[in-house]
């Protein structure tokens, strides 16, 4: 009897002690931006891309690195141009913004991510690119000219 | 990579491919080499990639294919010629009794027994079975360790934050890289960037072809005139071969 009387009072106690966490709206999430425009189905179910999204892009980075293979369903760089569109403002965000696609997630999760170390963080057509392999092309130049003129004397 | 086969079988079992299908008719192959190759199929070492550089025909003061390169790769420098990356050089040859002078491009030789894989601790470095030899930067921690040990001084480190990569040619701080023979575009069928522009400015310096198919240009071209490794004596079997050395 005093054992049942304990198990109920502890399921009530600990009620009380749940109910707040549960209704407490404010549990922060990661806001996450749906991609926009035509074909939005990703390549995998959302469930299945919210768990092993990485499984799938390590297993496509190995196949195309080491054996050449360069499908596309995979590929980070599919993901990006997706996921990675402007804001209402018309900017593209960065890998160093929070609002970026992957970025947004983890953060919240705080899972630190390389890939942008090397990878584009943003599609290719919101990349401009600034003239420095001209730079380079007019520093060679340069070093072939002094060479040439050493060279002559 | 975890599936290597070392050296010496894979030339036994290699030879024996060649024994077996020369017996079945003189002209007939059981298989075809340097065709195609689809996505979502592994690179073979039934192909081995090489370029052939002719150095009568490299103009001197042109750098066309170093251009294109650090285009196709968006190779940016820092002012800094010792430390900035570049994948293919311009080097110039004087000879001192003669005065005859040559003007080349070095790049990454693609070696088939590449010193930088043999000292790589990580497994960064490594070959592909068509021979192009590439660096994992996933894996690579840049010790450059591969640096020292290339006799061609063909590997750059990245000393500086990069952003705005191209989709072909990604590449960030801390990591080594080098010439990758362009394998976006091998992989797709085409030719390297450095080939691609040398041609398209008439100068035809530069053959890029499959070392194993004796129809390829390439082949074809090195079995009528040759073509010299530098530091042949390194017995690295190099994938880039010169003329007029």
């Amino acid at each position: 009897m005093s054992k049942r009387f304990l198990r109920i009072s502890l399921i009530f106690i600990g009620s009380i002690l749940l109910f707040p966490a549960q209704g407490m709206a404010g549990t922060p999430f990661p806001l996450i931006h749906e991609p926009e425009g035509e074909g939005v189905e990703c390549v995998e179910d959302e469930d299945e891309m919210r768990r092993n999204h990485m499984n799938y892009i390590l297993h496509q980075r190995d196949k195309t690195m080491h054996e050449g293979i360069r499908t596309e369903t995979y590929s980070l760089s599919k993901c990006i141009d997706c996921h990675v569109q402007p804001n209402d403002k018309g900017e593209v965000p960065t890998h160093e913004n929070k609002e970026h696609f992957c970025v947004a997630c983890h953060q919240y999760a705080s899972v630190q991510i390389d890939c942008f170390e090397c990878h584009a963080d943003r599609p290719q057509k919101f990349i401009k690119r600034d003239s420095k392999p001209q730079a380079l092309r007019q520093q060679l130049q340069e070093v072939l000219a002094e060479k040439d003129m050493g060279d002559a004397q | 990579m975890s599936d290597q086969i070392n050296d010496s079988r894979r030339s036994f079992l290699s030879k024996a491919a060649i024994a077996g299908s020369i017996t079945i008719a003189p002209g007939v192959f059981l298989h075809q080499t340097a065709q195609a190759k689809p996505d979502d199929q592994a690179v073979s070492s039934k192909t081995r990639w090489g370029m052939l550089i002719d150095t009568d025909k490299c103009a001197k003061g042109c750098t066309g294919c170093v251009d294109a390169c650090n285009n196709e790769h968006s190779l940016t420098g820092h002012g800094r010629p010792e430390t900035d990356t570049q994948y293919i050089r311009k080097v110039s040859l004087v000879e001192k009794q003669t005065g005859h002078e040559i003007s080349l491009p070095l790049m990454c030789q693609h070696c088939e027994n590449p010193p930088c894989v043999d000292v790589c601790p990580t497994g960064a470095s490594f070959k592909r079975e068509d021979g192009i030899v590439l660096v994992d930067k996933h894996i690579c921690i840049g010790c450059r360790y591969c640096m020292m040990a290339c006799p061609y001084k063909a590997r750059s480190f990245i000393h500086e934050v990069i952003e705005n990569q191209t989709l072909s040619a990604p590449r960030g701080k801390g990591t080594v890289e080098s010439c990758t023979m362009c394998t976006h575009r091998v992989d797709k069928d085409g030719i390297p960037a450095c080939v691609e522009a040398c041609t398209e400015d008439d100068h035809n310096a530069m053959i890029f072809g499959d070392l194993n198919d004796p129809n390829s240009e390439i082949s074809k071209e090195l079995k009528k005139h040759g073509g010299k490794q530098i530091r042949a004596d390194l017995q690295l079997n190099t994938g880039v071969r010169y003329q007029g050395l």
